[in-house]
């Protein structure tokens, strides 16, 4: 790991983790007897952790949902899939490298599989533009879909994105009619679609590729219509930026409040810590979690299937009636 | 621009607009000094530059239906907090201020009204309330609007004038765009059509949702389009955005307009355009039924 490549309330755990693995070098190397000591560190690295992270604050979750060691789209299709053949462009006008897509085998299952990819490296970050996607990310995530459907293969979403890419380009090229198309054409695709928000979903960057049958988010990802830094900045103007946490607790975007809202079906939990801290783990579980929608899916109808998604969809809000009006 | 924000008094209604208290007005476009009467006789647009004023939602009714006659639907559907959302002012606050500045429950009307005789299913956005953000009750309002125009097989006409979703309703307002774009995707299935008019300014959630699903999308002269914000874009790009960005005539050269269409031939424009989308009646073609003309044409050539 990197120089600052952990977050401020991670580092406590990161220390104590550090001086464990001193002392074992130590005693490796001395031949000193140390055991005993290691044993009650590991003790009190373990209730730190516990501590730290069961009761993160909204903020603390957006943080780990941004953390610069998170799996991205690419780590889970390598690890959760064989042979994926990543597919390009949009046919229209260019590749978005902001968004990855392809054949893969998931399980025993040939699906269609997509996820916003924000990039490791500075080199990555700028090709892929951290993982804001211009209008062609979304149609050639459409296209793809499209494909798939043709060939009655099913369809796995992964949403990563700190939103849809606001440039002069992205406007030229037609960025909402993008964004609105997918949420129109996915909406009778006649093949299970499974999202998984898998790290940030913000606002129609999200959306745009995130209509489907199952919608089911990572323990420490955030769903919102907006980024707290942009919600902030309306409430709060300049002093914006230092008040993004108060705007995280008051969009209520953690996992467990998109189940309450009725938005999100499942939560997948994520290894102590946050994905990062176990990148291979956090795969597994989500793949459990993928093929288990899979499976029940692929056992209805399309119409069945249609009708579910439609339902879904059409509940989704909050009112009342008022005679008065 | 204080000088046209206040409300004109005597009207129906305590809606507001750009309309100034006095007899003469300031054009926002070329500064002219203009008579009062005379540009509401022009549906305030000026008379030079053709600077179309921001109008309320009544005004689209009076402009575009006969009769300036609208059956109003959902009329009291209003927006609850689900978030208990924490703002300087509490939602619900914000809520009752636009109800009594409005006279409405939310930032849609809709209805079925007639359109040269046609009925049609029709929703009118009003940005004096919150700006006309979308919640869940303009959604809701827009997906009964949908809705009304499959069961009872009428064209769908929705006149746009939003900021995008309502951040206080959270994740319940973005999806608020799915829902609205899934009905749209029935309607479309169904071959009922459906035009927009984008007006003064349609962004964000609401652009990048039913706003640009329209068979046929038209936009009043000048308007503001698009999904990002200006500041935004400026603050990631790092330099200024050229004149005219995501205007009404940015929009049509890009190709993503299919028409600017003065105020004043809105409805004239819509009613044509429907003579050729539904065909002289009211309602709308069976599709299915041209269908099957169209096979037996072919299978005759054939033989």
């Amino acid at each position: 790991m990197g120089p600052g490549a952990y977050l401020e309330f991670e580092k406590p755990v990161l220390e104590l983790e550090a001086r464990i693995k001193d002392m074992q070098a130590f005693a490796n190397d001395e031949n000193v007897e140390l055991t005993k000591e290691i044993v009650l560190l590991e003790r009190k690295l373990e209730k730190l952790k516990r501590e730290t992270f069961s009761s993160l604050t909204r903020w603390q979750r957006v943080q780990l949902a941004r953390h610069p060691m998170r799996p991205y789209s690419r780590d889970y299709i390598e690890r959760m899939t064989t042979g994926f053949i990543s597919l390009h462009g949009d046919r229209a006008f260019g590749d978005d490298r902001a968004l990855i897509g392809g054949p893969a085998i998931l399980g025993d299952w040939p699906v269609m599989i997509l996820g916003q990819q924000k990039g490791r490296t500075t080199k990555e970050k700028l090709a892929n533009s951290f993982g804001m996607c211009h209008p062609e990310g979304y149609r050639k995530a459409m296209r793809l879909m499209r494909l798939a459907a043709r060939f009655g293969r099913p369809i796995v979403i992964l949403i990563d994105t700190p939103g849809a890419f606001p440039g002069i380009g992205a406007e030229e090229r037609g960025q909402a009619e993008a964004i609105a198309r997918n949420l129109r054409d996915m909406a009778l695709l006649p093949v299970p679609v499974v999202i998984a928000i898998i790290g940030e979903g913000a606002s129609g960057g999200a959306l745009g590729i995130g209509v489907g049958d199952r919608i089911v988010m990572m323990e420490n990802a955030w769903y919102s219509v907006i980024s707290p830094e942009g919600c902030a900045a309306i409430l709060w103007r300049e002093a914006g930026a230092q008040n993004a946490p108060r705007a995280a607790e008051s969009l209520k975007l953690a996992a467990d409040d998109l189940i309450d809202l009725g938005i999100v079906d499942q939560i997948i939990p994520e290894p102590l810590g946050g994905a990062h801290r176990d990148a291979a783990e956090a795969a597994s579980v989500l793949k459990a979690v993928l093929l288990d929608a899979l499976v029940e899916l692929s056992s209805l109808t399309v119409e069945e299937l249609i009708a579910r998604r439609r339902t879904k969809f059409r509940q989704m809000g909050v009112y009342a009636e008022d005679d008065t009006f | 621009m204080e000088w046209f924000r206040k409300a004109r008094a005597g009207l129906a209604r305590q809606e507001k607009r750009e309309i100034p208290d006095g007899l003469w007005t300031k054009c926002g476009g070329c500064g002219e000094i203009i008579y009062a009467r005379e540009l509401e006789r022009r549906s305030w647009v000026c008379p030079s530059c053709e600077f179309h004023f921001r109008i309320g939602h009544q005004d689209y009714i009076r402009l575009i239906l006969d009769d300036g006659a609208l059956e109003e639907y959902d009329r009291g559907l209003v927006s609850q907090d689900p978030l208990q959302f924490k703002d300087k002012k509490k939602y619900p606050e914000r809520i009752t201020a636009a109800q009594q500045k409005t006279g409405l429950a939310d930032a849609v009307v809709c209805g079925i009204g007639k359109i040269e005789q046609r009925p049609v299913s029709f929703s009118v956005m009003e940005f004096a309330f919150v700006g006309g953000s979308m919640g869940s009750v303009v959604g809701e309002k827009i997906a009964r609007s949908i809705e009304r125009a499959m069961t009872r097989r009428i064209p769908l006409v929705i006149v746009c004038c939003s900021g995008g979703a309502r951040m206080q309703e959270g994740i319940l307002s973005l999806m608020q765009m799915a829902k609205t774009s899934y009905l749209l995707a029935e309607l479309a299935e169904m071959h009922i059509p459906y035009i927009t008019v984008l007006t003064n300014p349609t962004t964000a959630g609401v652009m990048a949702s039913y706003a640009s699903l329209g068979d046929v999308i038209v936009a009043e002269p000048g308007a503001q389009l698009g999904f990002a914000g200006p500041r935004v874009i400026r603050e990631t790009i790092r330099q200024e955005l050229p004149p005219g960005f995501q205007s009404s005539e940015f929009f049509l050269e890009h190709g993503f307009l299919d028409r600017i269409v003065k105020r004043t031939e809105l409805k004239s424009t819509i009613a044509n355009l429907f003579q050729f989308l539904c065909g002289p009646t009211s309602g709308v073609n069976d599709p299915e039924g041209l269908r099957v003309k169209h096979q037996e044409l072919e299978t005759d050539t054939a033989e």
